[in-house]
């Protein structure tokens, strides 16, 4: 027995014999509940996946075992041969066997465990044993092996590029094959400053993971890569086809693994579905939540284990794979950009909460939301400014929908007019929404956020009008200044969670916001005129809210700090840069409508 | 009725036979067929019925074309080789003269059931009412327009008829001379052009247009004549329209000022849960 793995609580152990080596495997949750089997990686042990275990227990019957080698499973005598790809397929046929002899099993595979998951997949002896695979960080090393044999073959500068990203990300596959070396560091000091290093560079929370087994594990799973590695990409399969609906979980921050090895994938796995999360390599350990809930609703979905290739698919979008079933909550979504926003996440298959004080309008969104593609959403009527309210709603948004994984901060009132003119009610009023409305926001949620540890994103609403000073909007253009540093410092605090936090800056766009504008120091006719006379310009201009949604959408996806949307706030936002004097000016100009 | 001098009977039956027309083709149109066939099958169907001449030509528009998505020339208009999925929303736009009458009528469907379509089109019906209340109360064309435009910017969509020549949700239709030969110009019909052309040439010596507009020229009551009305929204790659002829006379009573040509329609039955004539 190796090593001395501290097991998952509340499992129940058994052993299970395979060929000359006895297999440590975990059972939680009732056996008559489809299976799901959950196999770890490298250099790690089966405790990687005790967070989602933990959280998959009440639905499902999950079998996890310890890789032979790896935590308490025993290790082939001799190493070298005893680790090829058809042995680790020996391995899961017996555990199957033994822990669900009649039904098939929903698999997931986390990096060597993916690995693992693609050639049981794609073996014919495993045909008819599994009825769904979620492979995360880990890609076929079939498919990896007719990957770059394609780029070598035909290498366009792109393709050329796509190599030598991945050639670079695998230093540590080359490092491996030396002899002895790698053991004598795990088994050193690499094994000893290895958690340190993983809260360091993956932000992989501190617990019993790793386990103390850790060195040998390592150590031993050195051949897991000198076994398979050369023979499989120097003659990869030509018969590498998926038996079984394939998910495919793609974490874009992954040190290791390079987004473009999956291009192509549909090829050998049809009707495969795509997702992408901003995160490590570690998602086990730093999105268990996240993962748990992509691996049950794929399963559930796949329950009859039949694959479904004859559908025919959409083409590939970003969005969806990124968005799809997330949820996300929008303030101001009875109109404008909110609106747009709302209906742009539901289009990527997000789950919306539609947030306005108009709750007719909200009500609306909600119900077009669900028409566009959203899985589930929700009017809710609440006033930004009123912090207690805000609580009350996030208190709920939590209890019934969960918590949001992108908050957007977008509710906004105008307010034009010289400074001096200005009452005090209606700076409170511009302060209390479009300044208090975001902290309420970025408080109760972000709060949410950081507790689930799970990261997420803020976008904030802010203006062209944050950055360009103008004589007529003193307490508009303070309020979206202030909005526009609250975002970049929460930024900066939230990323160590790996929030984003995300300003926008729209410009002249055709939405309500013209028609509720106050124009302080005019009478009430006077006031009505400007009002028509501005939606009518700003309708002339024409700079449709849907961009800025897009917009919107490409800044989380993207995780960018300041994003200016329409061509005059990009102008806006240089000008501020480069042409400080030159920005004065233009802040002296008395529009005359 | 005092409706100017107009012959309504013959413009109802040009706009029931555009509308039986649109009906007749739409209920042909299979997964597959193309913009360009259906045009073809809207001209050809009518050519059959006597229809020689055309304000327009027929357009057809299928998928997110029925949206105007991405339209940044008038060429985009015309028909595509776009093939009609299951599912996927269409319209049939088509302007016969049938006897010297003029007809403009629009027909949105889609292939299938398409839920969100579905809720366009019973938006649609807030237009109507909207439009026929506000011509009566005498306000200026550009007024209307706004408050179209407000309606559906409160419903959450977009107005797509800013996309057409001049951005009109609207536009006056006319006798039109019956010659033997009959050009058209750019898809436009040069019988049906000149009549428009002498419209407006009116219309700039006495100050009102016959394109209803978002723009001053449009800042006037309505004038009397019959006006081929055509709000069209969308919503992201969804669109959804009617058109058909509204009746503006210079009678007192309001009733008799303003009314549809025809309430006998497939967009207005479907409203009332009517399914035929």
């Amino acid at each position: 027995m190796t090593g001395g793995g501290r097991g998952i609580e509340g499992a129940r152990e058994r052993w299970v014999r395979s060929g000359e080596v006895e297999l440590c495997v975990a059972e939680l949750g009732d056996p008559a509940d489809p299976t799901v089997v959950l196999v770890h990686g490298y250099p790690d042990s089966k405790e990687v996946w005790s967070e989602v275990a933990a959280r998959l227990r009440d639905r499902f019957h999950v079998v996890l075992y310890d890789v032979r080698g790896c935590g308490r499973s025993t290790a082939p005598r001799p190493l070298r041969g005893g680790f090829t790809l058809e042995r680790l397929t020996d391995d899961f046929l017996a555990v199957v066997d033994a822990l669900s002899p009649d039904a098939p099993v929903h698999l997931a595979g986390h990096d060597w465990g993916s690995v693992q998951g693609w050639e049981f997949v794609t073996a014919a002896r495993a045909q008819g044993r599994i009825a769904s695979f979620t492979s995360v960080s880990g890609p076929s090393l079939d498919h990896f092996g007719h990957w770059i044999k394609e780029r070598a073959a035909r290498p366009t500068p792109r393709r050329a590029a796509h190599l030598l990203r991945q050639g670079a990300k695998s230093w540590y596959v080359y490092a491996l094959h030396t002899p002895l070396l790698p053991e004598a560091a795990w088994r050193g000091p690499l094994g000893k400053r290895w958690p340190a290093l993983l809260e360091r560079l993956e932000k992989v929370p501190r617990g019993p993971y790793p386990t103390p087994s850790l060195p040998s594990d390592a150590a031993h799973g050195a051949w897991l890569y000198r076994d398979n590695v050369r023979p499989r990409l120097r003659r990869p399969r030509e018969d590498a086809y998926a038996h079984a609906p394939v998910q495919l979980i793609t974490p874009t921050g992954d040190a290791f693994l390079s987004e473009r090895l999956y291009d192509g994938l549909e090829r050998w796995a049809p009707g495969l579905e795509r997702r992408t999360l901003r995160a490590g390599h570690w998602v086990p350990r730093t999105r268990p939540g996240q993962l748990a809930e992509w691996i049950a609703s794929f399963a559930s979905a796949h329950q009859d284990g039949t694959a479904s290739p004859a559908r025919r698919r959409p083409p590939r979008d970003r969005y969806a794979e990124r968005f799809a079933g997330r949820l996300v909550l929008v303030t101001g979504a009875a109109s404008g950009i909110g609106r747009a926003t709302a209906f742009a996440f539901a289009e990527a298959g997000a789950r919306v909460v539609a947030v306005d004080v108009d709750a007719e309008g909200a009500a609306r969104t909600a119900e077009l939301a669900r028409l566009t593609g959203a899985p589930e959403a929700w009017a809710e009527c609440a006033d930004v400014s009123d912090g207690q309210a805000m609580e009350k709603l996030a208190a709920r948004t939590a209890a019934e929908y969960g918590v949001v994984d992108i908050l957007v901060n977008n509710a906004g009132i105008g307010v034009s007019g010289p400074f001096l003119e200005t009452p005090e009610d209606v700076w409170r009023k511009v302060l209390d929404v479009n300044l208090w409305g975001v902290i309420h926001g970025c408080r109760v949620f972000g709060r949410q956020m950081a507790e689930r540890g799970e990261g997420g994103h803020i976008v904030n609403t802010a203006s062209a009008a944050a950055f360009q000073p103008s004589r007529t909007l003193s307490a508009y253009g303070t309020s979206k200044a202030a909005v526009l540093m609250l975002s970049e410092c929460l930024r900066a605090e939230l990323a160590g969670l790996d929030i984003g936090v995300t300003a926008v800056c729209p410009g002249v766009v055709a939405t309500g916001i013209t028609s509720t504008t106050l124009f302080t120091g005019v009478p009430e006719e006077e006031q009505r005129r400007l009002r028509e006379r501005v939606t009518r310009l700003y309708g002339r201009r024409n700079y449709p809210p849907e961009r800025v949604a897009d917009a919107v959408l490409r800044a989380v996806y993207e995780d960018r700090a300041v994003v200016p949307v329409a061509p005059e706030a990009h102008g806006l936002r240089l000008l501020a840069r480069f042409a400080p004097r030159l920005r004065r000016s233009v802040a002296r100009l008395d529009p005359r409508f | 009725m005092d409706s100017g001098g107009l012959d309504l009977p013959g413009f109802r039956n040009v706009q029931r036979l555009a509308y039986d027309c649109a009906e007749a083709v739409a209920a042909r149109l299979r997964p597959g067929t193309t913009e360009r066939d259906a045009a073809r099958m809207l001209r050809q169907w009518l050519r059959l019925r006597g229809v020689r001449d055309w304000f327009h030509l027929p357009f057809a528009w299928f998928g997110d074309r029925t949206a105007f998505a991405g339209f940044r020339v008038p060429a985009q208009f015309f028909p595509t080789g776009r093939r009609l999925e299951p599912g996927m929303p269409f319209i049939l736009d088509l302007a016969p003269v049938h006897h010297g009458f003029t007809a403009d009528v629009g027909y949105s469907g889609s292939l299938g059931p398409n839920p969100l379509h579905t809720r366009l089109l019973d938006d649609l019906r807030d237009h109507r009412d909207l439009v026929l209340r506000e011509v009566r109360e005498r306000r200026t064309l550009r007024e209307i327009y706004e408050d179209v435009d407000r309606l559906m910017m409160r419903q959450g969509y977009v107005n797509r008829h800013r996309a057409y020549p001049f951005g009109v949700i609207a536009h006056k239709v006319g006798r039109v001379a019956e010659r033997r030969w009959s050009p058209h110009v750019l898809g436009f019909g040069a019988q049906a052009l000149k009549g428009l052309a002498a419209d407006l040439a009116h219309g700039h010596r006495e100050g009102w247009s016959p394109l209803w507009s978002p723009h001053r020229r449009s800042d006037h009551p309505p004038v009397p004549g019959l006006w081929a009305v055509e709000p069209h929204l969308g919503f992201r790659g969804t669109g959804a329209k009617f058109e058909e002829l509204l009746v503006v006379t210079d009678s007192r009573d309001p009733e008799e000022s303003a009314f549809w040509l025809d309430d006998d329609l497939p967009h207005v039955r479907r409203g009332e849960g009517r399914t035929g004539r």
